[in-house]
């Protein structure tokens, strides 16, 4: 008798950690960034739309969004994210330092697992009342700037960065002609030295820049609600996607936007969560879906959403919304993600500093 | 765990050991995991930790504004239990319901229709001009005048009931005829309240104010429908503990660094707490 | 974390001194005292709750000052807030591409809500009656027998009042999370919910009954949602009834059993229909905290849409530049609160009511 109860239990207990896997699982969990919301809802449905017509079974697809951090750090302490589309390369390679996703994952996929580009512009009140035209107006004493708090938020960081760059005097290019495009990468694969990281006048600027900074949310998409509804501030820096979103969602009438003479090359990269989807036995669909990204119809979607689509054709469909700026990239200046978190986001990095002195 | 051999009541190992095991696995071994996870730190990290310019300024913020609001709904909430119990007034009972509404309305919603109503009520709104107006008072040196009076008015709001329904039930039971009989003796108003009323009602009183403390500085829901989160100028403790757990770059320094400034906030909770116990205990061998 | 305030069961109403002995600055006093309370209740509690129904059904302020932009509102709030909840089915490929997106987003984000609502009544469901079960059981230990560290119990039940509810849910990470102390296991075990049971027939095993709907791990799941509500939320009901079952004292039960009674036949018929009142009072507290916890469960939660509960759909909502929907969903837990006021209000009547019959009978 003790010993069927024994059986029985422990039959019941591998029920319960085996059941799962009994199941074709087409269950996805994408855990993404801050402003994506709408953009991959409507990818989300277009997928299980076409998955469903290849494959004759409905994918469930659902949605985590959040601070890029935040969401790669809920990942690494165990949320079970089959895909992880962040705002930058630093936090999927936390994730990947964790041991939840292999080496080499920036490879898999075209562009550097990147299927869309965006950049970081500025959003201002309709008739633009204080005048900014550019970086240089952010730090005037009577403006208010809204941006999130780069310990959180990855657009955030690449705020800072692109403020940062330009306080430095880095030129940037027209990034959308290949041969210039060409030229970054390989500045960006060749440097050796980033003396901007060190570089005077871009820490003053910074950090007069964060002077005039009300309010720090922990994602941009609190910062944008922080000016749009609540109308604090006479500049959001944000994406470019984020930009153009609040213009639709509240009216042309109420802000316009202002490109900056230069800006950063903003990757966001995607990946899959290689533990997380074995253990599921949902690598297949994870695949399907990351691929997908890179297709025609997926490409128009990410257009129609405001970011810079990597198909050629697509580009060109949205190019209306989506004008040419002078841009540099992270690699060719900052020397990658890995540099620019430590130097500038760490604990005591230059973002700590930065606030040290600001009390 | 002997029950007195006089009592013949069945179900204490029962009802001992269930309410103990529930309470041991789903309360006392998670926050002992708290404990563990802070034993890991040597003090200096401990110290680095919370003695963080950021994280200090959050303490700050945290505890000075629980403490005012805390401090203000003992003066407010006395006024306002003195009035539902003294006096006679259209609307009386509906006032007296509504008090516990704090209590029953969850915190983030309190936070959104707050957030909502008094965004730009001059001294609260984030509006008026781009740099912060710091305090310039020691203790409160480098915090963000509009920010901390917006975190007191919410915390004023979620800690509303406590010390009205701490003092309210002695109000009311309060015996009139010594009252009579001290103003026939002609005391004063100011008589009465300091050498009657006052020794009554304080410890019930210092109870509805700890408490109110210590639900503030734990707050979170409502406060981040209306913080600036600055470091340094405006962000709250519990917003701090959240980051630190948020950021994916060495977790387990970060989680370690996080769960060291709980531990603070935990301590000040407890120690307020326990005093609170003690001064129950110390009223009630006063009163027997 | 609130101390719930015991049920008031003394008389409420409090003799004012006879007129003759009131002293001159009295009235003065009361001039002072009540229009202070009106103005501060107003200010505090009155306006913020109306406040979420006027942004709920689209009321500007504007509406306020002309009736006729207050129906043109009303008409055409209250269409918008049900809308929140149930998009109504439209034919959309006739519609072009903004007005389709518009659509499907509207639905895929009532349907999130209606699954928010869905979620947060299933954790009540199974938090409330175990909290309950705990109450009972603490409140009867404490109150009914003396043991040594009974005040170190009583004090540990206090516990959750002192921890923040960040904090609370930071325990949970700790402990379950993949970096935590169970470490990778936690987060690899796999557990059924058990609204998805269902028939599934013979052809996968020789069980037919089974489970369609699977989750992985605990940390940021409904079972940690559930294990974080059960945190801050447990001694509400113990908290409810130990003051008044320390009162009543142990006669009754012991008479119940002197004269043959059993264990539970002693509890059923003499301690529940006591404390019944007290009870449901305490539970409702719970319930209500267990609702609109935010705190606790946003940390636990993983910000994963299937995982939100109401407080956390708010924010999304909210975030998502969906005032008008935000304050709709917040307008129910606002009734809910509401109730839960009313409700406080019946139970204080009744429960005086039967202390007052007690006493007659005593005498």
């Amino acid at each position: 008798m003790k010993k069927n109860i024994r059986t029985l239990l422990v039959s019941a207990v591998s029920a319960l950690t085996l059941g799962s896997s009994l199941f074709a699982q087409t269950k996805l969990l994408n855990v993404s960034y801050d402003p994506t919301r709408e953009l991959y809802e409507e990818i989300n449905q277009a997928f299980a739309a076409d998955y469903q017509a290849k494959h004759g079974q409905k994918p469930e697809l659902q949605q985590s969004h959040g601070g890029s951090s935040k969401q790669a750090r809920s990942v690494i302490d165990g949320l079970s994210a089959d895909v992880v589309t962040l705002a930058l390369g630093a936090d999927i390679t936390a994730i990947e330092k964790a041991g939840l996703i292999d080496a080499g994952w920036q490879a898999e996929l075209p562009f550097n697992s990147s299927p869309y580009t965006s950049t970081i512009v500025f959003l201002v009140r309709k008739g633009n009342p204080k005048g900014v035209s550019g970086w240089a107006d952010l730090i005037k004493p009577d403006i208010k700037v809204i941006t999130p708090n780069p310990k959180t938020s990855g657009g955030a960081r690449w705020n800072f960065l692109a403020a940062w760059g330009y306080a430095a005097g880095v030129a940037g290019r027209d990034l959308g002609d290949s041969a210039q495009l060409e030229a970054a990468v390989k500045a960006g694969k060749d440097a050796t030295a980033f003396p901007v990281e060190t570089n005077a006048a871009a820490r003053e600027f910074v950090t007069k820049l964060f002077k005039n900074v009300p309010v720090l949310d922990t994602g941009a998409r609190g910062s944008t609600v922080t000016f749009a509804q609540k109308n604090v501030g006479d500049v959001l820096i944000t994406w470019e996607n984020e930009a153009y979103l609040a213009l639709a969602e509240y009216g042309k009438d109420k802000f316009e936007i202002v490109n900056p003479s230069v800006s950063i090359l903003a990757e966001p990269p995607v990946a899959i969560v290689d533990k997380n989807v074995d253990s599921k036995g949902t690598r297949a669909v994870a695949e399907a879906y990351l691929k997908w990204l890179y297709t025609p119809e997926a490409q128009d979607i990410i257009g129609a959403n405001y970011y810079r689509p990597r198909d050629t054709a697509a580009l060109k469909k949205h190019a209306g919304n989506l004008p040419p700026i002078k841009l540099f990239t992270i690699d060719e200046v900052f020397g990658g993600w890995g540099r620019a978190q430590g130097a500038f986001f760490s604990e005591g990095g230059v973002f700590d500093q930065i606030y040290k002195t600001n009390q | 765990m002997s029950s007195r051999p006089a009592n013949i009541l069945p179900g204490f190992g029962l009802s001992f050991g269930y309410a103990s095991l529930y309470m041991s696995l789903l309360v006392l071994i998670p926050l002992a995991g708290l404990g563990l996870k802070t034993s890991n730190l040597s003090w200096d990290q401990f110290r680095n930790t919370i003695t963080n310019p950021h994280v200090m300024a959050a303490y700050k913020l945290s505890f000075s504004a629980a403490l005012a609001a805390a401090l203000l709904n003992g003066v407010f909430g006395t006024v306002i239990a003195w009035t539902l119990v003294r006096y006679r007034f259209p609307g009386r009972k509906f006032f007296d319901a509504i008090i516990d509404l704090p209590f029953a309305m969850p915190t983030a919603v309190a936070g959104l229709t707050f957030g909502d109503l008094y965004g730009y009520v001059p001294l609260l709104a984030r509006t008026a001009d781009a740099q912060p107006w710091t305090f310039e008072i020691y203790g409160l040196y480098g915090l963000d005048v509009r920010d901390w009076c917006r975190v007191t008015v919410m915390l004023t709001f979620v800690g509303l009931p406590y010390v009205i329904r701490s003092i309210q039930p002695i109000l009311q039971d309060w015996d009139m005829e010594t009252e009579q009989a001290a103003m026939s003796l002609g005391a004063g108003p100011a008589t009465i309240m300091r050498r009657l009323i006052a020794p009554e009602i304080w410890p019930a009183w210092i109870s509805g104010v700890a408490l109110a403390f210590a639900r503030g500085v734990g707050e979170y829901g409502s406060i981040i429908f209306i913080a600036s989160n600055i470091p340094g100028l405006s962000q709250i403790a519990p917003q701090l503990i959240l980051d630190r757990i948020y950021d994916p770059i060495d977790p387990e320094k970060k989680i370690a660094a996080a769960t060291a400034i709980a531990v603070v906030m935990l301590i000040v909770s407890l120690i307020v707490l326990l005093l609170l116990n003690g001064l129950d205990y110390l009223s009630r061998r006063h009163r027997a | 974390m609130s101390a719930p305030a015991p049920v008031v069961i003394a008389p409420t109403d409090a003799s004012v001194l006879p007129a003759h002995l009131r002293h001159p600055t009295a009235a003065i006093g009361k001039w002072i005292g009540v229009s202070f309370t009106v103005l501060f209740l107003t200010a505090m509690i009155i306006l913020p709750a109306a406040n979420i129904f006027r942004q709920a059904f689209g009321i500007s302020w504007e509406s306020l000052r002309s009736p006729s932009q207050l129906v043109e509102d009303v008409k055409a709030g209250v269409p918008r807030y049900f809308q929140v909840f149930r998009m109504p089915e439209q034919d959309s490929s006739t519609m072009a591409r903004p007005e389709r997106r518009k659509y499907q987003s509207a639905r895929a984000q009532a349907e999130k809500t209606r699954s928010a609502i869905g979620m947060t009544l299933g954790i009540a469901a199974i938090v409330v009656p175990l909290n309950l079960l705990f109450g009972l059981a603490a409140a009867w230990a404490v109150t009914k027998f003396r043991f040594r560290g009974r005040t170190l119990f009583v004090s540990l039940i206090d516990l959750p009042f002192a921890v923040s509810p960040v904090v609370a849910g930071l325990i949970f990470v700790l402990l379950m999370g993949r970096v935590g102390f169970c470490g990778d296991w936690a987060t690899k075990i796999s557990w059924p919910v058990p609204t998805s049971l269902e028939w599934q027939g013979f052809a996968q095993s020789w069980i037919p009954l089974g489970f369609s709907n699977w989750q992985r791990g605990i940390i940021f799941t409904p079972f940690a949602i559930a294990l974080a509500s059960i945190f801050v939320t447990f001694p509400f009901i113990a908290r409810a009834l130990i003051p008044l079952m320390q009162n009543q004292g142990t006669e009754q039960e012991q008479a119940a059993l002197t004269l043959g009674a059993g264990g539970w036949r002693m509890f059923f018929k003499v301690t529940l229909p006591q404390i019944k009142w007290a009870l449901l009072y305490g539970t409702i507290l719970c319930l209500a905290r267990c609702v609109g916890e935010f705190g606790a469960v946003s940390v636990v939660s993983g910000s994963t849409d299937p995982n939100d509960t109401m407080p956390l759909r708010i924010e999304k909502l909210w975030q998502e530049y969906n005032t008008q929907a935000a304050f709709s969903v917040a307008s129910l837990l606002a009734v809910v609160s509401v109730m839960t006021l009313l409700l406080k209000i019946v139970i204080e009547k009744r429960a005086a009511a039967q202390f007052s019959d007690k006493k007659q009978e005593a005498q």
